[in-house]
């Protein structure tokens, strides 16, 4: 089942993810190695090398097969063999949404928003941010796991110090401490899983190994799983470890602000699915009271205090804690719908919430403020973009029919039957957040627009384009979400079964599909498996 | 053998074994005995030719010696002193740091008004010192190498007296050095005392061969060597004169104070309590420990309160020794022969590869320091040496200087793909080996405190021109961006190399980490 060469590269030799990697990084030399006499160079040049990673990342998902639940287009590479660490990179059903999101949004917000200055550096960075992203998600091995996490930090720090709004140094500074502090607790756990975890054969970072092995005492693991859980919990964020979350977004640059939203944020949910659920499966059992609570009080509180924010940005920010909250409840209620839903809704909050900031960004751009009391009545003055604010809006709700819908239901329900209090509490999030973000519609676009308001100008040809893949994406999930849960299902499922396995927890029987008609569906359950 | 009359014994020497000592030291005497016949003042470029040629010849003799018996140590001198992979692999970056040293000082002597043969020969000699240290095999011999670099390192330091700076540093590493040298000196008699010995490999065969009562007086000469060894280190609470004392002295040799001198130091520690006193590991692993703890909390919080570049980069460097305590430390808790060996290794050999990233990183960066200097000083004389103001919009005059500065920095935090985060993996992969697991999340959260302390300084250098972090500030405002314009060739050569290990070794660290692993075979085993 685990074994490495089962999972041989479906298709050609050809190795993708590698390319997929290393395709931005080249990129991102070429562009740093450009002459200072032609900076307008950078963008366009480094638009192309992104856009190559988003058509590779395409062709991955057009050749993946979704019913294998392993992963794909492995490729493993010694690196460093006196520690036994390797570049073993691998994809399935979980992380290949992810990759594709991470390497499809690049490209577009890198054509589709303007830094105002040093365009060399800034591509370079972001080049670099989405080599680092896609490393992350692909990594089979603990340690390239950690060092990808790790590498994100640098680029991100440096894109919103740089080209951020006034708070920008002291945004980028917390949001590198806190990530910090996080992994250095990281680094120790995956030593000590890696020393104490091996098999007698050697040292090994290898996740597959390690998983299939689970050699660690009950102690240790549950230990071990702290360490990797906080430090994804503050990526997450979940409340309290949310603090740096609204500041970064807030003076980031858009472009920033939309990668952190739609894809370094991912990062936190999915190590606790590979890293948390995989690798600790008994541990994971032991702490999902704690680790369901603080989800949910994330999607209480994110969403009471994005309701009570007076920016716009700050507003989006807040409402992504709120999202995220859902889908750490989805991870842990342990049902093949909710696990499902959770890796859902991680790709649909990323293209909402990053369309999100992507709008707010252009507000900006054309009134200098993002304060929702000096705006006023929209509507009138640009109709096209108050049309995509709505429909993007309505998706990050999760109007039925929209993208945002398909993930949160699958939570809600996969949940309600292992979790049902907390479900209960969660789904008034869903209510919250159709308050706070109707609400700042309200304020924004209707009512008497001033003076400025109504010389606030409509989308150019240029931002719509740079939106359409949003609006095309959230629009055809909505209706027709059937390829992405082909490809979700069997990788949940499998990581499930391996669950369930090793921690006791009898995950309850839903019928076969995750079709949302089998919401009456109770099994016998067992509440955490003690 | 029988009928030897004379009344001295004197023992064989290997000439070959002792070329490395012997080059340095000939050159340096050379050089002054070159100055002193000289008609006329040497040219200052012909003492930095010989100085790294001296270097480069000491670290090719040592890596040559290495490939000859590096896993059979062979030793002389009635086995006072050994050249095995440790003192060979320590005896090459002593050569490289030398010549780091030279390229950083050529541009940066007239500045402080330092005669360059002088200069020359005082680094010559204080790396001889550092060579010795690395492969004593006797307490005394490791006393004389101590003292040598000790020594030509307080007039190294004087030599730029013209400033008061650097005289109040001169005498407070000479006043605390000697006070230092004293307690190791004590420690020594009553080590001899206790085992009746001053031979490392006798006294660890006389502690191996019996079975003891704790024996007060041995246990008493180890924490004496401990103190004397933890001020050459700065380890805390030994630290107090470091940060003075790299803060006045001149960056070149701030750069050299901090890396080979803290090298030599950490490797005659190596010595002694692998080599010696081994068997009482379970005396002195939980001081060490408890050293570690102490230097790594004080370097790190005492480095973000910094508003002087210099001064934090002087208070990491004691952070950083406190990550190199993290890995001598790592020994198994019961020490078990056959898991002694296993873990010991790990242990020193992490520390070792710890060393040699750090010194790079270390001359690196105080060689940007010695840069930085020059320009700040001409721009404005009077104001604080290097105060984090002051670098406020430095990427924009010099791209590519605050972008190899940046390198260096997050290299220090321990970013990956660069060699210090290799670094702090190793010894934090050899404390959990040895079941340690407070200690090594303790040092994790410590390097994101230092983090931040380096974190500043990239951000000080990316603000626009003028605006500083802190409050006020004093805007360098030379508006003209220079990529290369008038930086000292030699300084950018010097720069580049160690950027260059930092980034090679982060990107493929297992050369290194093979050589740091075969380099202690023959301590611990």
């Amino acid at each position: 089942m685990g074994s490495l060469l089962a999972a041989s590269g479906s298709g050609s030799d050809f190795p993708l993810l590698n390319a997929l990697i290393l395709v931005p990084v080249a990129g991102a030399l070429i562009v740093a190695l450009l002459p200072r006499s032609r900076p307008d160079l950078a963008r366009p040049l480094g638009t192309l090398f992104a856009a190559i990673g988003g058509a590779l990342a395409l062709a991955l998902a057009w050749q993946f097969d979704a019913a294998d639940a392993g992963f794909q287009f492995v490729s493993q590479q010694s690196w460093i063999p006196a520690l036994g660490i390797s570049w073993h990179v691998g994809v399935d059903g979980i992380s290949l949404w992810l990759v594709v999101l991470t390497s499809v949004v690049v490209p577009i917000v890198l054509a589709g928003v303007d830094p105002h200055h040093d365009p060399k550096p800034y591509t370079a960075w972001m080049l670099l941010l989405q080599a680092g992203s896609v490393g992350a998600f692909v990594a089979l091995d603990l340690f390239l796991f950690f060092v990808m996490f790790e590498v994100v930090l640098v680029p991100m720090y440096f894109l919103i110090a740089g080209w951020g709004y006034e708070g920008r140094r002291y945004a980028a500074t917390k949001f590198f401490i806190y990530t910090m502090a996080g992994s250095a607790l990281l680094l120790v756990a995956i030593v000590a899983t890696a020393v104490l975890g091996s098999p007698d054969s050697g040292i090994t970072f290898d996740l597959q190994t390690l998983a299939e092995g689970q050699l660690l005492g009950e102690n240790t693991a549950r230990l071990c799983f702290v360490a990797f859980a906080i430090a994804f919990l503050v990526k997450v964020p979940v409340v309290p470890l949310h603090t740096w979350l609204p500041d970064a977004h807030t003076e980031a640059p858009t472009a920033g602000s939309v990668v952190l939203a739609a894809v370094l944020l991912k990062l936190g949910t999915y190590g606790l699915l590979r890293f948390g659920l995989y690798l600790f499966p008994e541990a994971s059992d032991w702490a999902a009271p704690v680790l369901v609570t603080v989800g949910v009080v994330g999607v209480i509180w994110g969403a009471i205090t994005a309701a009570m924010q007076r920016d716009l940005k700050r507003l989006v920010a807040y409402s992504s804690v709120a999202h995220m909250g859902f889908i750490v409840l989805g991870i842990f209620a342990f049902t093949a719908q909710a696990v499902g839903g959770g890796v859902i809704q991680m790709v649909n909050h990323g293209i909402s919430t990053g369309a999100l900031f992507l709008l707010v960004g252009m507000l900006y751009e054309r009134r200098n403020t993002r304060q929702i009391d000096e705006l006023a009545g929209i509507q009138s003055a640009a109709p096209v973009y108050a049309g995509v604010f709505t429909l993007i809006m309505l998706s990050s709700v999760g109007v039925p029919g929209l993208n945002g819908f398909v993930g949160e239901f699958l939570i809600l329900i996969g949940s309600f039957d292992t979790r049902p209090v907390w479900t209960i509490i969660a789904a008034t999030g869903v209510i919250l957040a159709a308050l706070y973000l109707l609400w700042a519609y309200q304020r924004v676009f209707h009512g008497p627009p001033a003076a400025a308001d109504r010389q606030t100008a409509d989308l150019r040809r240029g931002e719509l384009l740079t939106l359409a893949p949003f609006v095309i994406a959230a629009v055809a999930l909505g209706v027709y979400p059937k390829p992405l849960l082909n490809a979700v299902e069997p990788a949940a499922d499998k990581l499930l079964e391996h669950f369930e396995e090793y921690s006791g927890f009898e995950v309850p029987e839903l019928g076969d599909p995750v079709v949302v008609d089998h919401g009456d569906s109770s099994g016998e359950h067992d509440e955490d498996g003690h | 053998m029988a009928q030897v009359e004379i009344a001295f014994d004197a023992p064989a020497v290997d000439w070959w074994v002792l070329t490395p000592q012997i080059i340095l030291v000939g050159a340096a005497l050379g050089l002054l005995l070159a100055a002193s016949l000289a008609p006329r003042a040497l040219p200052g470029w012909v003492s930095t030719i010989v100085t790294i040629a001296t270097g480069a010849a000491t670290a090719i003799t040592a890596a040559v010696q290495w490939n000859d018996w590096g896993s059979a140590p062979r030793s002389t001198l009635k086995d006072a002193f050994v050249s095995d992979g440790f003192s060979l692999l320590l005896t090459v970056l002593v050569g490289a740091g030398v010549v780091m040293t030279a390229l950083v000082a050529h541009s940066a002597l007239d500045r402080y008004e330092m005669a360059p043969p002088e200069f020359a020969a005082l680094l010559l000699a204080s790396a001889a010192g550092a060579v010795v240290m690395a492969g004593a095999n006797d307490l005394i011999v490791l006393f004389l190498g101590l003292e040598s670099l000790s020594i030509a390192l307080y007039v190294l330091i004087a030599l730029a007296g013209r400033r008061a700076s650097a005289r109040e540093s001169a005498m407070k590493y000479f006043v605390l050095g000697a006070f230092s040298s004293a307690f190791f000196l004590y420690g020594i008699a009553l080590v001899y005392g206790s085992t009746g010995s001053t031979n490392l490999s006798g006294i660890g065969g006389f502690l191996f061969g019996s079975i003891r009562e704790t024996d007060y007086l041995l246990l008493a000469g180890i924490a004496l060597l401990l103190v004397g060894l933890g001020f050459k280190v700065a380890a805390v609470p030994f630290h107090f004169w470091a940060p003075d004392v790299y803060e006045g002295a001149p960056s070149p040799v701030t750069g050299y104070l901090a890396s080979i001198a803290k090298a030599a130091g950490f490797a005659a520690l190596a010595r002694v309590l692998y080599v010696a006193v081994a068997e009482q590991s379970i005396a002195w692993a939980p001081i060490l420990i408890g050293l570690a703890f102490a230097t790594l909390a004080v370097g790190a919080v005492m480095a973000i309160c910094q508003n002087d570049v210099k001064r934090m980069l002087a208070y990491s460097s004691i952070s950083h020794a406190g990550f190199v305590l993290v890995g001598f430390s790592a020994v198994p808790a019961t020490s078990g022969l056959v898991q002694w060996t296993e873990g010991g290794g790990d242990a020193v050999s992490s520390s070792v590869f710890y060393l040699i990233v750090y010194s790079f990183m270390a001359l690196g960066s105080f060689a940007v320091l010695s840069v930085v200097g020059a320009e700040l000083q001409s721009s404005e004389p009077d104001a604080s040496a290097h105060a984090l103001s002051r670098y406020g919009g430095f990427a924009r005059r010099r791209p590519v200087l605050a972008l190899a500065f940046t390198v260096l920095l997050l290299a220090q935090a321990g970013v990956p793909f660069t060699a210090g985060f290799w670094a702090k993996l190793g010894v934090i992969l050899a404390a959990v080996d040895a079941r340690g697991y407070v200690l090594p999340a303790v040092a994790m959260v410590t390097a994101v405190v230092s983090a931040f302390a380096y974190l500043r300084v990239v951000l000080a250098m990316y603000a626009p021109e003028g605006s500083s972090e802190d409050e006020g500030g004093t805007p360098t405002a030379r508006a003209s961006r220079q990529r290369w314009g008038n930086l000292p060739l030699t300084s950018v050569f010097a720069i580049s190399l160690a950027v260059a290990v930092t980034v090679v070794v982060g990107v493929l660290p297992q050369t290194l980490l093979e050589w740091s692993r075969d380099a202690i075979l023959s301590i611990v085993l």
